[in-house]
């Protein structure tokens, strides 16, 4: 390891820092026109063509606004949880891969932040942490409706977490059905190789046609897990007005909005990675010049990944928010008891292919 | 699946919104200072003092305008008449007529009590002012010239368009009297608060004759 790689390394770490931030100002965007042309409304139309700036303008007056501190609340709390909610969503997308591996001279360059082996307990590890920012901001605002907030999300988040996990377990196992692959994996790296190829000739070979059941409940799942519409109950405008950050103002407030932004594109990418077949898709090696076909497999990273933003936009336009018990119900008595049904069946059926049934 | 088909039914509906929307099929809104929608017949905005055709003003002084005033917003004094150059027909003439548009509300309750169709609104709303002692417009400021034009706030203004105070609101022609049988064919109201031509209001015995 020399100078280069390490350059390398820091390359694909601030690499992913910029393309999350330029993502997010393009996301917020594209929500505003897009939730606009579902209600027969244009969106921003002024700063820009089309309002394209209206991001950065807005970023820019948060920055300059006075950020107002109540009197009750608990200093260090009160300053980390914006960080809180941040970091974990940087920390995730730093696991996905987000192009195929390619060599440059005598080295190969991975488009991912880091690939750790157990990237997926990783990436549980901290959408889990990102509660924390709900529940501390909540907290240590020192007033009751972010408290109320923040109450909210804990319940949210920990029934919403078991039922990700145990839709993510089928995944994994599903990893080791590949041919010539010895068990599962926990690596994105390897789950996006092992969904490469196709069923007779056609069909690509993603995750989300043997698991559709995993990936539905994942993605109800990751809705809730990033406080999105229906699921926003931690926010919850007219209840709550702003729920766990009405006590925030200025750039602190702009943090959790930049955090609730990366986790939408961050855990669409991760929909994509793990079900959708990832950077998986045609790229014509030698048809097309080498450049090009190194780029597409980045380009399908993101369609898919935007065709998901798009649906989160879509949802988010179209369906009311949950009631609290209905939050609860839909969590406890359809997500976690289908996916421990789906879990055993699955499971049933990957072990009766990998070691033939036990009375045979 | 009972959760599914119903969020599948939702989906649907605004996806077709979408579609509308991009197809250019619906959009609600119109891009204001560049497109101007087209007010209703019945708008109500800035109010204009009228003149008869021969140049004498309508306003007698009588107030009631500003006894109707929900707001208060109109403070009317009246005066006689100078004998030798009467400013209205009859005894008395409007001398002082402010209207504080800071409170009103353009609710035409004034229009409806005038009897004598002195103030109308007009189709203009785009009067903005930087003090409040500009909101208090005055009786030169409403009053329109002998020639039947309207004084503009802001006449040099790009986006100014002089020709909505050129147009009464047809609250005016509501509330006049044509509804009744006998006045079939005779114009009781002027579509423009200029000098207009139209037969003067039947006395009430006359009417209920």
């Amino acid at each position: 390891m020399d100078g280069i790689d390490v350059l390398i390394v820091a390359l694909r770490v601030v690499g992913v820092f910029a393309l999350l931030i330029l993502v997010t100002i393009v996301n917020i965007w594209a929500e505003r026109k897009i939730v606009a042309d579902f209600q027969n409304r244009l969106g921003p139309m002024r700063a820009g063509p089309y309002g394209i700036l209206q991001t950065l303008a807005d970023a820019f007056k948060l920055m300059f606004k006075e950020a107002v501190i109540p009197r009750n609340v608990e200093r260090l709390v009160y300053h980390a949880a914006p960080f809180l909610a941040v970091i974990p969503a940087f920390l995730i997308a730093l696991n996905i891969p987000w192009g195929r591996p390619f060599t440059i001279g005598s080295r190969e360059i991975v488009l991912q932040g880091v690939d750790i082996n157990v990237g997926l307990l990783f990436i549980l590890a901290c959408s889990s942490m990102a509660v924390y920012a709900v529940v501390l901001a909540g907290w240590a605002s020192g007033s009751k409706y972010p408290l109320l907030g923040g109450i909210r999300g804990t319940a949210q988040a920990i029934s919403y977490e078991a039922a990700m996990g145990l839709a993510l377990v089928s995944v994994v196992m599903f990893s080791a059905t590949y041919p010539g692959v010895e068990g599962g994996t926990f690596s994105l790296a390897e789950i996006v190789e092992r969904q490469a190829g196709t069923w007779g000739g056609f069909i690509p070979r993603w995750n989300i046609i043997p698991l559709i059941p995993a990936f539905v409940i994942f993605f109800i799942a990751a809705i809730a897990e990033t406080n999105r519409a229906p699921f926003d109950l931690v926010e919850a405008e007219q209840e709550l007005t702003g729920g766990y950050f009405t006590e925030y103002s200025g750039i602190r407030w702009a943090m959790f909005f930049l955090g609730e932004y990366i986790n939408i594109f961050t855990m669409s990418a991760l929909t994509a990675t793990l079900f959708l077949g990832g950077w998986n898709g045609p790229t014509w090696d030698g048809v097309l010049p080498a450049w090009i076909s190194g780029i597409l497999p980045t380009v399908w990273l993101f369609v898919k990944t935007y065709v998901l933003v798009f649906i989160f936009f879509w949802i988010r336009a179209t369906l009311p928010r949950f009631r609290y018990d209905q939050l609860m119900q839909l969590g406890w008595k359809r997500l976690i008891p289908g996916a421990v049904l789906w879990l055993i069946l699955s499971t049933v059926v990957i072990g009766f292919r990998q070691f033939g049934a036990p009375w045979g | 699946m009972g959760l599914i088909g119903e969020l599948w039914k939702g989906l649907k509906v605004t996806g077709g919104e979408m579609i509308r929307t991009i197809t250019g099929k619906r959009m609600l809104t119109t891009q204001y200072p560049k497109e101007f929608r087209e007010k209703p017949q019945r708008f109500h905005g800035r109010h204009v003092l009228n003149r008869y055709p021969d140049g004498m003003e309508k306003c007698i002084g009588c107030e009631l305008c500003a006894g109707a005033c929900p707001a208060r917003c109109i403070y009317v004094r009246g005066a006689d008449n100078p004998p030798d150059d009467p400013v209205s027909p009859g005894e008395r003439y409007g001398f002082v007529y402010e209207i504080n548009f800071l409170r009103c509300i353009f609710c035409a309750l004034c229009v409806e009590a005038c009897p004598t169709e002195a103030i109308t609104m007009t189709h203009l709303f785009e009067f903005s002012m930087t003090n409040r002692e500009d909101a208090i417009f005055t009786k030169e400021e409403l009053l329109m010239r002998p020639d039947g034009t309207v004084p503009h706030m802001f006449p040099d203004d790009p986006f100014a368009d002089l020709s909505e105070l050129q147009v009464a609101d047809g609250w005016v022609r509501a509330t006049a009297p044509s509804g009744y049988a006998e006045y079939e064919g005779v114009q009781m109201w002027q579509g423009t608060p200029g000098p207009g031509d139209w037969s003067p209001e039947p006395s009430q015995d006359e009417r209920d004759s």
